[in-house]
């Protein structure tokens, strides 16, 4: 580990919150097939088509619904690349390892035989419906958050009964991240360039767990300035979401064919 | 695990796919009950206060969970930060903004899955804030709040709540294969069964997740404990420093005058009260037979005197009261009276209440400009 490896690294983790947010809201603005209809439609299909994912068994059912996912994507400006670096690596690297045990380990009939050791049918079966379900699921949400400004998606959650209280919070929590990641990226940087020589790890250790105590501070301390900020605007704990969403005749036909695809997909793969 | 995020291991974000639907469905109801009862509890504690605090708290959860903390052998691990959630705020605190940080993570990050929200959320936010607090209350009990003691408490409990979490994850994989399988015996789901599900899960965090959070949560509190003390205190410390919570105006005064209210309209009910207040006597009860008996019977036997003491025959004309006996003059009805009393009496204490409000807030205005 370099001396600076633990900085470094989180600092690199930051930059990379903040450029996939940047990334995000430059795609909301292209012209797509998700970005012309309700925000509503769009988390209500994405969600449904999510859950049909989930509950379908069969290998070609999900398949099909990883088709109509990439489908979606394209057709809402999405690039090919994008899926393949920002999603279908990733979930290989990931479930991919997670999975290939399971060709092994996976009690049934023996298909062939990897140095001497049994690979099932089974096995096969199961790793290839796990990878290819989270493939399926990860690809619609990424192109679900790629494709509408966050602030729309957490208003949209107000479709399916999310209490306003929590909305409230989320869209309050999603602003402060922002603030915050820039925070404790200015105390890392700070801190880094301050330093000439190299950090023990116990040392690396405190301070990480000063900047963190000190972002619990300033925590602390803006929940009570952002509360008075509130209540001088009058907030007496009623709260009402301003939505300026319209249901047009296509935003009908479109949560239409995305319940029934969803709907057929979770028959035909029972 | 984290799947999509920034490529980290270690923390247990369990994506879409996972979980069979009625794993799912089961995890969010028992994840909903800990929501409803957190919002609850800290809406009694917090009032209005709760959004604010909860929300940025909950930012302050997810950038925490961004952190790369070196860990003793060269590697680096994730915090999740629902240990000083739960120190700061309380188990009930921590559920709700460390549940608001995982949903923003799986929203917008895709780390974690839509449909595995519940069983995130009920592995790290709820039995993590309970293990973590119940953890933190025993080893840290009546110890000063700057000792040592805590801050071993806190490291403690930040191990042992992640390793909870780690625990409840691995025994919702290792169920899938039992439950959830074809007729050929493909696990249709997480594909481990609990014996192997168990141990893969439980290595990683008790060798290296557990001590990310456990660093993190014993090295917060030993930077509080020199820098800001009283938010070790929990919600109550946030209570006795500069936080102040106050009780929205307008539900207060609503309960107070329903209550004015509803006791004006029983003010009637002092016509059923039998017999004589004790020492509430007028010049005449001591003439009246009857009176004289009631006097007698709440005075333990003893008889009143035959004529009507001195002191009070000269000091009862001193003052004439505008309702005697509760109504006025002009009301016949006892029942119209008591009621008339009622109103007139609380008229007159608004007056005061309002004419006193307004000299103490002129008070106050002339104490500002000075």
């Amino acid at each position: 580990m370099s001396r600076h490896f633990f900085i470094e690294s989180t600092i690199r983790a930051f930059a990379r919150a903040l450029s996939r947010a940047l990334a995000s809201e430059q795609l909301v603005a292209r012209r797509g097939l998700l970005q012309a209809l309700d925000p509503r439609v769009r988390v209500i299909g994405v969600f449904s088509l999510v859950l049909a994912s989930t509950i379908s068994r069969r290998f070609s059912v999900i398949a099909l619904l990883f088709v109509a996912a990439v489908l979606l994507a394209l057709s809402s400006s999405v690039r090919l690349q994008t899926l393949i670096k920002r999603v279908w690596l990733i979930v290989l690297g990931f479930t991919g390892v997670i999975a290939l045990p399971a060709i092994f380990i996976t009690p049934g009939i023996t298909v062939a035989s990897l140095g001497g050791v049994a690979v099932t049918q089974q096995g096969l079966r199961t790793a290839a419906l796990l990878i290819l379900r989270v493939e399926t699921a990860v690809t619609l949400t990424t192109t679900l958050v790629l494709c509408t400004p966050w602030t729309h998606i957490l208003k949209s959650l107000r479709a399916v009964r999310v209490p306003t209280e929590i909305i409230t919070m989320l869209t309050m929590t999603h602003r402060y991240i922002f603030l915050f990641i820039e925070t404790a990226n200015q105390m890392f940087e700070s801190r880094q360039s301050r330093m000439i020589g190299t950090l023990s790890g116990p040392e690396q250790r405190r301070v990480a767990s000063r900047t963190a105590g000190v972002l619990l501070s300033k925590s602390i301390d803006l929940s009570e300035e952002v509360y008075l900020a509130m209540q001088s605007r009058g907030f007496r704990g009623d709260m009402q979401l301003i939505t300026e969403f319209r249901m047009q005749a296509l935003d009908y036909a479109a949560l239409a064919g995305f319940l029934a695809l969803a709907c057929a997909a979770a028959w035909m793969g029972r | 695990m984290s799947i999509v995020g920034d490529g980290r291991a270690g923390t247990m974000h369990i994506p879409d796919g996972y979980l069979s639907p009625s794993t799912c469905a089961t995890c969010y109801a028992l994840a909903a009950g800990g929501w409803y009862a957190a919002l609850k509890r800290i809406r009694r504690v917090l009032f209005t206060r709760a959004i604010p605090l909860i929300s940025v708290f909950a930012a302050f959860c997810f950038v925490l969970m961004m952190f790369n903390l070196p860990l003793p052998g060269g590697t680096t691990g994730h915090a999740v930060g629902v240990t000083a959630a739960t120190i700061v705020l309380g188990p009930w605190g921590a559920i709700l903004a460390t549940s608001i940080a995982i949903a923003i993570q799986a929203l917008f990050f895709g780390d974690g899955g839509i449909t595995t929200l519940g069983a995130n959320c009920l592995n790290m936010a709820i039995v993590g804030a309970f293990v973590a607090y119940v953890v933190y209350r025993l080893l840290s009990a009546s110890s000063e709040l700057n000792s040592r003691r805590r801050v071993i408490a806190a490291a403690i409990a930040g191990y042992l709540s992640i390793n909870a979490s780690a625990f409840m994850a691995a025994v919702e994989f290792g169920i899938q294969p039992m439950l959830f399988h074809d007729a050929g015996g493909t696990p249709l789901y997480a594909p481990y069964p609990l014996h192997i599900a168990i141990p893969a899960m439980m290595i990683g965090h008790l060798t290296l997740a557990g001590f990310a959070e456990a660093f993190i949560s014993g090295g917060m509190v030993s930077y509080l404990q020199k820098v800001n003390p009283g938010l070790l205190q929990g919600l109550a410390g946030l209570q006795q420093g500069k936080i102040e919570f106050r009780v929205p105006a307008n539900a207060g005064i609503k309960n107070f005058w329903l209550a004015v209210a509803l006791l004006m309209m029983a003010a009637p009910l002092g016509i059923l009260a039998v017999g004589t207040a004790w020492g509430e006597w007028s010049p005449v009860d001591f003439s009246s037979l009857q009176t004289r008996a009631q006097i007698a019977a709440v005075s333990r036997g003893q008889a009143p005197p035959q004529a009507v003491p001195a002191g009070l025959q000269k000091l009862s004309s001193f003052w004439t009261a505008p309702f005697p006996n509760y109504a006025p003059a002009f009301v016949k009805s006892p029942h119209l009276g008591y009621l008339l009393s009622a109103m007139f009496g609380v008229g007159l204490f608004g007056v005061l209440s309002f004419v006193a409000s307004v000299v103490a807030r002129r008070r106050n205005r002339g104490e500002l400009n000075s």
